[in-house]
């Protein structure tokens, strides 16, 4: 199958079995290997991606289900400029071995359009899919809630 | 690498997706995928067919008709958060529903049909004394939630059916829903409990994973309009639910704690 899909502000079109992971064809057909595979079940959140502006799991989509949608991955939130969530993560120390982090920063950075100035419980709720086997999370969640409250530009 | 080399078919419309699901009785049926692709992978399904509702129009509805709401078998927990509309205990039950990146892809829909006893929006339909609408080429039946589901993963769905809608009557009393698990996020449940009260009048008691299928517990639900104490109601559901001993936790905790659920909020109602 042909899909068509908008990634990272490009368009793009793969042939691909229509049921391949959209994270494969991210990775494989695609080169982006930003986006990480963990544990391919959808609960570690490692492949975090968002479609039309949503957050999922990458590895839970089929790639059919994308045609015509846009998608955005790391390589895209970073690009062309760094994006505040990426800047607050290295200013407070949020990531440890990096496996997490792309996918963090995807949750983050669709929680900090809908809410700028999150609570940190809140920001615990956006991240609650996306496990971090390092940090102990407090580093996360101090990074994204400065992203946006001057503690990062 | 998911290597699954099924034909996909992506039906617009309902009719046409009754049709390809009368044509094609053995395809599985995709909706947001956070069921079926875990079973893609592990290899435990392997269609060669699938029709996929994911793009399909008509089903993402929330709106009222003959009194009741009707929720659309395709919204994802999602658009049931986002919507004020949406019953306090359905949203109650959809932000418990994995994490974030789960409940925008997961839809009602794919939550009934999956039919486990631990789904956790299923003891809601029960305890709104809910209806599903089944749509065939033969036509359109209604189910109430309290008969779907016969035993564990079985439902009363033909193979040439699909879940269309949930119809919702207008209900009242006060509500309470409960999901225990490990952890707040991410976690299949050990228990849940929807529960109604019109004092007096009438009572929903449902729970989910203490049993092969979502349940209700009819003699508490009596004894509870009858005006019985809370000793009594706790004691009567005990006895009716039947959770085992599973990776997840065990009979006993499951049993104490269904009752527990159900003695907090009783005991936190006004009286009357
Ligand atoms: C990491 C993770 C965490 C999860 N956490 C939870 C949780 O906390 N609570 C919970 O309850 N569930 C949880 N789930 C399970 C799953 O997300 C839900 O059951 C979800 O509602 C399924 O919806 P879906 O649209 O993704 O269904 P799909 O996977 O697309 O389909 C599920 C089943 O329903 C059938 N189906 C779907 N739509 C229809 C229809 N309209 N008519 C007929 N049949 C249909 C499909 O054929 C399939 O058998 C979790 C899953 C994952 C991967």
């Amino acid at each position: 199958m042909i899909v068509r899909f908008n990634c990272n502000g490009s368009d793009v079109q793969v042939d691909t079995p229509p049921m391949a992971r959209l994270l494969d064809v991210l990775r494989e057909d695609l080169r982006l290997v930003g986006s990480k595979e963990g544990c391919g079940e959808g609960e570690c959140g490692a492949c975090t991606v968002r479609i039309d502006g949503a957050p999922v799991m990458s590895c839970l989509v089929p790639v059919a289900q994308v045609d015509g949608c846009r998608v955005q991955t790391i390589e895209g939130l970073g690009s062309p400029a760094t994006h505040a969530v990426q800047t607050a993560m290295l200013m407070f120390g949020g990531a440890q071995c990096g496996i997490c982090t792309p996918g963090i920063c995807m949750s983050a950075a669709a929680l900090l359009e809908e809410n700028p100035h999150p609570t940190a419980e809140a920001v615990r709720v956006a991240l609650a899919g996306n496990l971090c086997r390092c940090t102990g999370y407090q580093k996360v969640v101090d990074a994204v809630c400065g992203a946006l409250a001057g503690g990062a530009s | 690498m998911l290597r699954c080399e099924a034909e996909v078919f992506r039906p617009r419309t309902l009719n046409d997706a009754l049709q390809m699901r009368a044509d094609m009785p053995d395809a599985t049926v995709l909706a947001g995928g956070t069921d079926v692709m875990v079973y893609l992978e592990a290899g435990v399904l392997k269609p060669t067919r699938i029709l996929d509702l994911w793009g399909c129009q008509g089903l993402r509805g929330l709106g009222f008709a003959d009194g009741s709401q009707v929720y659309g078998a395709g919204l994802t927990c999602t658009d049931v958060l986002q919507s004020v509309q949406a019953h306090p205990l359905l949203r109650d039950a959809a932000a418990t529903v994995g994490a974030v990146q789960i409940q925008n892809r997961a839809t009602l829909g794919g939550n009934i049909c999956n039919g486990s006893p631990a789904g956790d929006t299923l003891p809601v339909w029960l305890a709104l004394n809910a209806e599903f609408e089944l749509a065939s080429v033969r036509g359109f039946r209604r189910v109430p939630a309290a008969t779907f589901w016969r035993g564990y993963k079985q439902m009363d769905l033909q193979p040439d059916e699909l879940l269309v809608s949930i119809h919702v009557p207008a209900v009242t009393g006060n509500s309470h829903f409960r999901k225990v698990g490990t952890r707040m996020a991410q976690a299949i449940s050990k228990v849940i409990f929807a529960g109604r009260s019109v004092a007096g009048r009438e009572a929903r008691l449902a729970f989910g994973a203490v049993g092969p299928t979502p349940m209700r517990c009819a003699a508490a639900e009596e004894a509870l309009v009858a005006g019985a104490p809370v000793d009594e109601v706790v004691r009567l559901l005990e006895e009716e639910i039947v959770p085992i001993d599973d990776v997840r936790s065990t009979a006993l905790y499951r049993r104490k704690v269904a009752g527990r659920i159900v003695r907090r909020w009783l005991e936190s109602l006004p009286r009357g």
